[in-house]
């Protein structure tokens, strides 16, 4: 730029300088109708509870339920040692079962590792689920059998995946609809950033679900971002974001539900923060206390996901002591099966670290499969069985 | 070879009994000797990091010293960058060794690069801690031998200690470098004991010198970090089958110390490399190729290697099988054409 001979004195006015910019200067999109409400949405305990079909409202109780037991019988896995580690969802279950409601056959789901429950509450074999977790195998089911990607453990990785896949359906023509987990503290990683814009500039069938738990670890949201709240993030990208609240199962899946009927119809993606809390530890290895207090912990406890369902089923006579107690019963039962299944010792095979590595075994991979079938064989000589 | 100078060790030191302590002696020292010394990465605060390694940090010297980032690797490292350029000398945590990948952008493009691209004008004094590898029986994602990404990559010193002296005195230095060092921590050796010897370190040796763990006359076994005390165990076993082995611990990746290297095997004239990361492409090769360039007429046998199988670290379960074991590297020691054999 030339310098100007003008003295700061003699500046023109602005407006003789400064002519209207161009039109391209103006947000290409009213933000306004993207903003969410600054009240997460709620159902139960408000007059929109009236609505709710009771098929639903029982479905959801009965999974909620399972999906209780679920989690603390994999944390008791733990304990026994039949469990490497297990980062429990309890007070999130409302937000697990919902996403894997939500979806239709044709659907998929995108779960970090914390979302086996929504996994199972899919369809998955329980076992299969906690493959990863157990140690005997990094992803134990078939991804395309039940359309679920595998539990990522890298943080927001899975959400471009899930961008990709729901931008190649809608390419081949296919009504597929991908559904993306993803906690707090993932939505701080670049992966995250660069896969809403994608979505959003490719009108991507994606619904991205944050479960806002309070913590990424020990770091309590205020240390994790200045927003103010995650669903306000979408805005910038140029999608909605919706903020419900995460313990309330029948908004969840009335606002999950929203965002994928909208992607469905060729809309794009939503951003949907569920707000929620983790109630257990990080995972069973961590201790809880050391960066958060008691009370906090009471507080979200009263505003339990089973409780508040429960206390609206009730209300209208949708369900009884009768009914109750079967629930827990038949979450008894799948909590009973499991233990059973994850006390048989898995058959592993150490040939299998050879076997997926490619397509086809590489000569050097052939030549170390048999270094270690000749290792196997010495040791069992000596007698050394096969065992976990 | 690059020396940083020799830092003097807080004399009132109370000597730690672990890795895990002796890390964290290390950083508490280096802050508060020198105010420019900052910590930061994901829990490193009131948690105390995942492995305790900053625990007390932040009561101690306050959260803006010490301090819990947002969830970003690329982002940690990216203000580390910056921070360095203002003049302070960050100390970053990564948590696990996979989770360090987002950051690889900044650590190759521009941490590894400023001071070449600036020609000496900006250097970059800061340290990047990766507890890194397996043994711990840790679900995908969380046992990585990531130390061949940052050899091939020019401009940052590679150290990884095996002792609870060496975790100290290397990380003490690796602070005070002025240099990017990559300093990974082997996690599974951050509770023993096992290494510690009983004097305690009056200074701290600059970055890029090997020792002799172990002498011995018949073979070297060149190795670093969590296959150190395998190879010692190794040499032990070695001893009823007649073989003196000697072990070298690196220390120090880049630089690299070719000469205790090269001086090991000109006396041995037989050399073994030893390491957990995947074998082809890994350390090992170029390992292996720098001892044949100046050993070649001392050699009696080609120098081996024993390393991880060449697969993605597997699920925990099988991972005793991946892992290089003391018995692995006593077969590799018996093919090394000895002639009382065959
Ligand atoms: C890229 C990456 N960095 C670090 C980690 C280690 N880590 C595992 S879980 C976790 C906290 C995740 O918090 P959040 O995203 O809020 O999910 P939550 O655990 O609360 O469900 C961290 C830091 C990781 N898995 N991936």
């Amino acid at each position: 730029m030339k310098k100007s001979s003008t003295s700061v004195q003699e500046l023109p006015a602005a407006a003789a300088y400064r002519p209207t910019p161009p039109p391209a200067w103006r947000p290409r999109t009213d933000p306004a109708p993207l903003l969410p409400d600054p009240e997460p949405y709620r159902v139960l305990g408000t007059d929109a509870a009236a609505g709710a079909e009771p098929a639903l409202l029982l479905r959801l109780y009965t999974e909620l339920v399972r999906g209780r037991r679920y989690n603390t019988q994999a944390t008791a896995l733990t304990k026994q040692g039949r469990l490497a580690v297990y980062p429990s969802s309890t007070g999130q279950e409302a937000c697990e079962v919902a996403a894997a409601l939500v979806l239709r056959a044709e659907d998929w789901l995108f779960p970090s590792y914390r979302d086996t429950l929504a996994a199972v509450a899919r369809g998955l074999d329980p076992v299969q689920a906690l493959t990863l977790l157990r140690g005997d195998w990094h992803t134990g089911y078939d991804p395309y059998e039940h359309r679920v990607a595998p539990l990522s453990t890298p943080l927001a990785t899975q959400l471009p995946h899930a961008v990709g896949l729901a931008h190649a359906a809608r390419l081949k023509g296919d009504d597929v609809v991908a559904l993306a987990l993803v906690g707090d503290g993932g939505t701080s990683e670049g992966d995250f950033h660069e896969a809403l814009n994608f979505a959003a500039v490719w009108r991507a069938p994606v619904v991205f679900l944050v479960q806002n738990n309070g913590f990424a670890i020990s770091v309590p949201l205020a240390k994790q971002s200045a927003a103010p709240s995650l669903a306000h993030k979408a805005v910038g990208y140029g999608m909605p974001g919706r903020l419900v609240d995460g313990n309330d199962a029948v908004a969840v899946h009335t606002v999950l539900g929203e965002a994928m009927a909208r992607a469905r119809r060729g809309e794009g993606p939503t951003l949907v923060e569920a707000v929620t809390y983790r109630v257990d530890s990080h995972t069973n290895a961590d201790d809880a206390t050391r960066y958060r207090d008691a009370e906090e912990v009471e507080t979200w406890r009263a505003h339990d996901p089973i409780r508040l369902l429960e206390h609206e089923l009730t209300r209208r006579g949708l369900l009884d002591e009768a009914g109750i107690a079967e629930a827990a019963e038949a979450a008894e039962r799948m909590a009973a099966r499991l233990r059973d299944r994850m006390n048989a010792e898995p058959a592993l095979d150490p040939a299998d670290l050879f076997a997926h590595v490619y397509a086809e075994r590489t000569p050097q991979l052939r030549e170390q499969e048999a270094l270690l079938r000749a290792e196997l064989d010495a040791s069992a000589g000596e007698g050394a069985g096969e065992a976990r | 070879m690059t020396a940083v100078g020799t830092v003097p060790v807080a004399a009132e030191a109370a000597k730690p009994a672990t890795m895990a302590q002796a890390l964290r002696r290390a950083m508490r020292d280096a802050m508060a000797e020198d105010p420019s010394v900052h910590v930061l990465g994901e829990d490193v605060g009131t948690l105390g990091g995942v492995f305790r390694i900053t625990d007390g940090l932040a009561a101690e010297f306050g959260d803006e010293r010490c301090t819990d980032t947002p969830l970003a690797e690329a982002g940690i490292l990216g203000a580390a960058v910056g921070m360095a350029m203002y003049g302070l000398r960050p100390v970053v945590e990564m948590q696990f060794d996979a989770f360090a990948y987002p950051s690889f952008e900044q650590l190759i493009s521009h941490v590894a690069k400023m001071r070449n691209r600036t020609r000496g004008a900006m250097p970059l004094p800061i340290t990047v801690r990766v507890p890194y590898g397996g043994g711990i029986g840790g679900v995908e994602h969380h046992s990585d031998s990531s130390e061949a990404y940052y050899m091939a990559t020019p401009g940052l010193h590679v150290v990884t200690p095996a002792t609870v002296d060496d975790a100290y005195g290397l990380l003490r230095a690796a602070i005070a470098s002025d240099d990017p060092v990559i300093f990974l921590e082997p996690k599974r050796l951050y509770w023993s004991k096992a290494q510690w010897s009983q004097d305690a370190p009056t200074e701290v040796e600059p970055i890029g010198r090997a020792v002799v763990r172990r002498p011995g006359r018949s073979a070297t076994l060149i190795t670093y970090g969590p296959s150190v005390p395998v190879c010692l165990e190794a040499a032990e076993a070695a001893q009823e089958e007649g073989w003196d082995l000697e072990v070298v611990d690196l220390r120090s990746l880049v630089p690299f110390d070719d000469e205790t290297v090269a001086a090991s095997v000109r006396r041995t004239g037989r050399a073994v490399v030893v390491h957990e990361s995947a074998g082809f492409g890994g350390p090992g090769g170029e390992i292996a190729a720098r001892v044949t360039e100046r050993c070649f007429h001392h050699l009696e046998a080609p120098v081996l290697r024993v390393a991880g199988f060449d697969i993605p670290y597997p699920p925990p379960m099988l991972e005793r099988h991946h892992l290089p074991g003391v018995d692995r590297v006593l077969d590799a020691v018996a093919r090394l054409q000895w002639e009382t054999e065959s």
